[in-house]
């Protein structure tokens, strides 16, 4: 386990921690003691909305790992953010029991309307967390394992796995869209209730998953730093920058590739199934290229393979697409176009890239000085 | 007061006089005498004087056997005049003069009697509208009323069908006639007629087969049932062709949609995810060139294949020269920028013209279908478009084989340095393939303005697919492309009647999912230095 400790020896994760662990003391006590009306409040709705945003940014270190890493940009990572919702909408789906429209006490909504009279077997166990929450992690992995041993054993890297990773989300969304797949087609899960026998519209249960996301990105990071500083991390990016040359010198390279992508897919799916209770509603336009595209983005803004600076890009993008639709819907997509163009040509490192050239600058003048008076 | 009556007096006197008149002259036209004919008590007489009417030759025989059928040939009740109603709701009917076809003004419906018909004469009249365009000079209404016929023949017509194929001249009327009457025989137990079926695909005469192959004559229904599977297969060998052309169509549009991306991305190196959107340019080219020059959709479209390649090309130029060139040697960044600039070309056609779909008119010329049988028809618009992708690809592979900047184009995709050094300027050459890939796209974009919605979303549709195609059929080969793009959308078409359109769709996607883990680099790997690069 020596592995697991080298991340709290770096001062970068020291900062990162702080930092994460102060906003959300911070947002809580906003929330809890201030009262409302106060302009420092923190509503309910906001703090929904930051947990929102804790989740694409767990999401984001998740791509992180494997872009910035591993040197694989998978466009289909919002396909495991996404089963892992839907892993987590079939649990909160069965919560809802006989509270439903049809009041059937098995099946959900749309199976009743849609004149099912049993449930299909994949949906059996999802009426208890001691399943469904494996499953979050599970289903995603599983496809991350399947799709990732195909790809890596006959070495399809670069554009062509990108390319590939696309299509594979897009299929996903055709099935998924299609009624008789069984999750809900076109409207898919929705009209949560429960979490774990917790009324999902509290506002304490709202302030509980936000800490509780804010938790598992904490946890995510420290696991993906942990392993990115492990010999198998340095492994990963020998293979990213010279990946014939690894395995001339005898390292297994699809096993590492394989172990660290399907990791990043379980966590792409935790994220996805934070969110889920958060927003109130999983369908498959998650699954849509679209949205796999953008998570790459909130990377490319932040900063390739730091990770910090993939927290960074998710809220900063997230943030903006909040303001951006509330004003002016129409001008967000120029915006985020603008985005991607503006960032891959003139910050090809990042928020992060700059930040690190500013700390590394005044470094240089200290040890300047230093030399001087020396 | 007084003046008033005075007129009356006098427009009542001339009226009178007038009449008399005017009936007489009516006396002399032919067609008041077979009108009168229709007017009798007798049904017997009534269908007496429909076949002389049918047989008279009268030009205007058919439009009265119309109206006779509809009810609307009436008779003026005090004058006797043979009118057609025209509308009849209300109290006052429109009517025409049955005879002249003149406007009759309005007249009030006590006025008027119906010349009455029953449920007999009722079949007789609709049988003897069948037969009557059998008799008109042109061959195509001729072939339009046999047709028809098809089994509709009945024992009254049977006769005097038997006597029309020999007076026919035309050899298509005249096996549609024989088809008709051999149904009918066929259906009266007559085995002979079987022959004259065989080879047929019309639905009709598979009914009519059916039903003998179930009757109780063995000899009868064993003929039938041969002729039958004959039709069957006949059948399953047209519906594999129809199959066969929706997929070419399809793989057509798939390689007009790839064959550009072939040439940024197959020779180039350069993933340009905008390339949906400069081919969602060239199909809002062709629809602005039809709202510049209105009523003349066929101009239009002609003028917007040279338009739409320009529109896009110029597009693909700005975005080499403000995006791509600064990303050389960083494919997984150019994906993404090209992206943004998919997005934000999207976003401009919403905000600029709308973001709803424009609806691109398909000109004369290129709507309707080509019929090669009853069960095979070829809809125009794929035809052309299938040609389309032909000649398009022909000219894009003899660009690159035969021209200098084809040349030029490989010696720098293979060997940049090695290529500058010997004189070529590699920007432009990179400026010119751009293009020439872009142009193609746009070309993609017009041609699908005839098969599908044109709107903003167009171009995301086809991305992937497109992607898939190139990749499939190996990057850096035009071949390949053009075999890939056609293999796709065939078996694309073999999959969806049992499996559905959307999960045809996917396991086409997965099955090349899976056939690029076991063959990275397509169908048609390139070999030798090429692939190194």
């Amino acid at each position: 386990m020596h592995w697991l400790g080298q991340p709290f020896k770096e001062r970068s994760t020291l900062i990162f921690l702080g930092v994460l662990l102060t906003a959300l003391v911070a947002v809580t006590v906003l929330h809890l003691v201030v009262p409302q009306g106060h302009p420092l409040y923190v509503s309910a709705y906001t703090v929904n909305l930051f947990g929102k945003y804790l989740s694409y940014a767990l999401l984001a270190v998740a791509v992180d790992l494997v872009w910035g890493y591993l040197g694989i940009l998978s466009l289909g990572h919002g396909a495991f953010f996404a089963l892992g919702g839907y892993a987590m909408g079939m649990y909160l789906m069965r919560q809802i029991g006989e509270r439903g429209v049809y009041g059937h006490p098995v099946l959900p909504d749309f199976m009743v309307f849609l004149n099912w009279d049993s449930l299909p077997w994949y949906w059996y166990g999802f009426d208890s967390a001691w399943i469904a929450f494996p499953m979050v992690m599970l289903a995603p992995g599983l496809l991350a394992l399947v799709f990732g041993f195909l790809a890596f054993r006959s070495r399809v890297t670069g554009v062509y796995l990108s390319i590939i990773t696309q299509a594979m989300t897009f299929a996903l969304m055709l099935a998924f869209f299609r009624n008789e797949m069984g999750f809900g087609g076109n409207n898919g899960l929705t009209d949560f209730r429960d979490i774990l026998g917790f009324d999902l519209r509290s506002d304490q249960v709202r302030l509980g998953l936000f800490l509780a996301t804010g938790i598992a990105l904490a946890l995510g990071f420290v696991l993906c730093r942990a392993i990115v500083t492990s010999k198998l991390g340095r492994v990963c990016v020998a293979a990213r920058d010279a990946e014939a040359r690894t395995r001339f010198l005898g390292y297994r390279v699809e096993r590492v590739q394989l172990f660290v992508f399907v990791v990043s897919a379980m966590l792409a799916g935790v994220a996805g199934a934070l969110y889920v209770p958060q927003v109130g509603i999983i369908n498959p336009s998650e699954f849509s290229p679209l949205f796999s595209i953008e998570i790459v983005v909130w990377v490319a803004l932040g900063g390739r393979a730091t990770l910090y600076g993939a927290v960074i890009g998710a809220i900063l993008v997230n943030y903006a697409k909040t303001v951006f639709t509330g004003i002016m819907p129409d001008a967000w997509l120029f915006a985020l176009g603008g985005l991607f163009v503006l960032v891959t040509v003139l910050l090809p490192k990042g928020i992060a890239g700059v930040l690190a050239y500013r700390v590394r600058k005044r470094g240089v003048t200290e040890n300047d000085g230093k030399e001087a008076t020396a | 007061m007084r003046i008033t009556r005075f007129l009356t007096a006098w427009l009542t006197v001339l009226l009178l006089a007038w009449l008399p008149l005017a009936a007489l002259a009516q006396q002399d036209d032919p067609g008041q005498a077979l009108l009168e004919s229709l007017d009798t008590r007798a049904y017997d007489d009534k269908a007496a004087a429909i076949q002389t009417i049918a047989a008279s030759e009268d030009e205007r025989a058919r439009r009265w056997l119309e109206t006779l059928l509809d009810g609307k040939l009436q008779r003026h009740k005090d004058t006797g005049r043979f009118v057609i109603v025209i509308d009849n709701s209300g109290r006052n009917w429109p009517a025409i003069d049955a005879l002249t076809f003149e406007d009759a003004g309005e007249i009030s419906r006590r006025d008027l009697d119906r010349i009455g018909i029953n449920n007999a004469l009722r079949n007789q009249l609709r049988s003897v509208l069948a037969v009557i365009d059998l008799y008109a000079e042109s061959a195509d209404v001729r072939l339009a009323s046999a047709m028809r016929l098809l089994g509709e023949v009945d024992e009254t017509l049977a006769g005097s069908i038997d006597d029309l194929i020999e007076e026919e001249p035309d050899a298509e009327v005249r096996r549609r006639l024989t088809q008709a009457l051999a149904i009918y025989r066929v259906e009266n137990g007559e085995t002979e007629a079987v022959e004259a079926l065989a080879g047929s695909l019309h639905p009709r005469v598979r009914v009519a087969l059916g039903r003998a192959a179930a009757s109780d004559d063995p000899i009868l229904a064993q003929s039938a049932q041969a002729g039958l599977d004959d039709i069957e297969q006949n059948l399953r060998i047209n519906r594999a062709a129809e199959t066969l052309y929706f997929g070419l169509s399809m793989g057509s549009v798939l390689v007009l949609a790839a064959i550009g991306l072939a040439i940024t991305f197959g020779v180039m190196g350069v993933i340009n995810m905008a390339h949906g959107e400069l081919m969602m340019l060239g199909a809002y080219t062709t629809w602005a060139m039809q709202q510049l020059l209105p009523g003349q959709p066929g101009l239009a479209l002609i003028l917007s294949i040279p338009a739409g390649f320009l529109v896009a090309a110029l597009a693909g130029v700005a975005i080499e020269r403000s995006v791509i060139q600064f990303l050389k040697g960083r494919p997984l960044e150019t994906l993404l920028a090209t992206f943004g600039v998919s997005l934000i070309l999207q976003q401009l056609v919403r905000t600029v013209i709308s973001p709803l779909n424009r609806t691109v008119i398909t000109p004369e010329w290129m709507s309707g279908s080509l019929v090669l049988n009853d069960a095979l028809s070829l809809t125009l618009n794929r035809l052309y478009v299938m040609g389309f992708a032909l000649v398009v690809f022909v000219g894009l592979m003899l660009i690159m084989r035969r021209t200098r900047l084809g040349l030029e184009v490989r010696a720098v995709t293979q060997n940049r340095a090695m290529a500058r050094s010997m004189g070529i300027r590699a920007t432009r050459v990179d400026i010119m393939t751009f293009a020439l890939g872009s142009g193609v796209a746009g070309l993609a974009g017009v041609a699908l303005s005839q098969l599908t919605n044109v709107g903003p979303n167009l171009g995301q549709s086809y991305i992937i697919d497109s992607f898939m195609v190139v990749v499939f059929g190996g990057v850096g080969n035009l071949w390949g492309t053009l075999v890939a793009g056609l293999s796709l959308g065939v078996i694309n078409q073999v999959l969806e009647p049992w499996a559905g359109a959307v999960l045809a769709k996917i396991m086409v996607l997965v099955f090349i999912i899976l056939f690029i883990q076991k063959r990275p680099r397509g169908l048609f790997p390139q070999k030798g230095r090429a692939a190194e690069g």
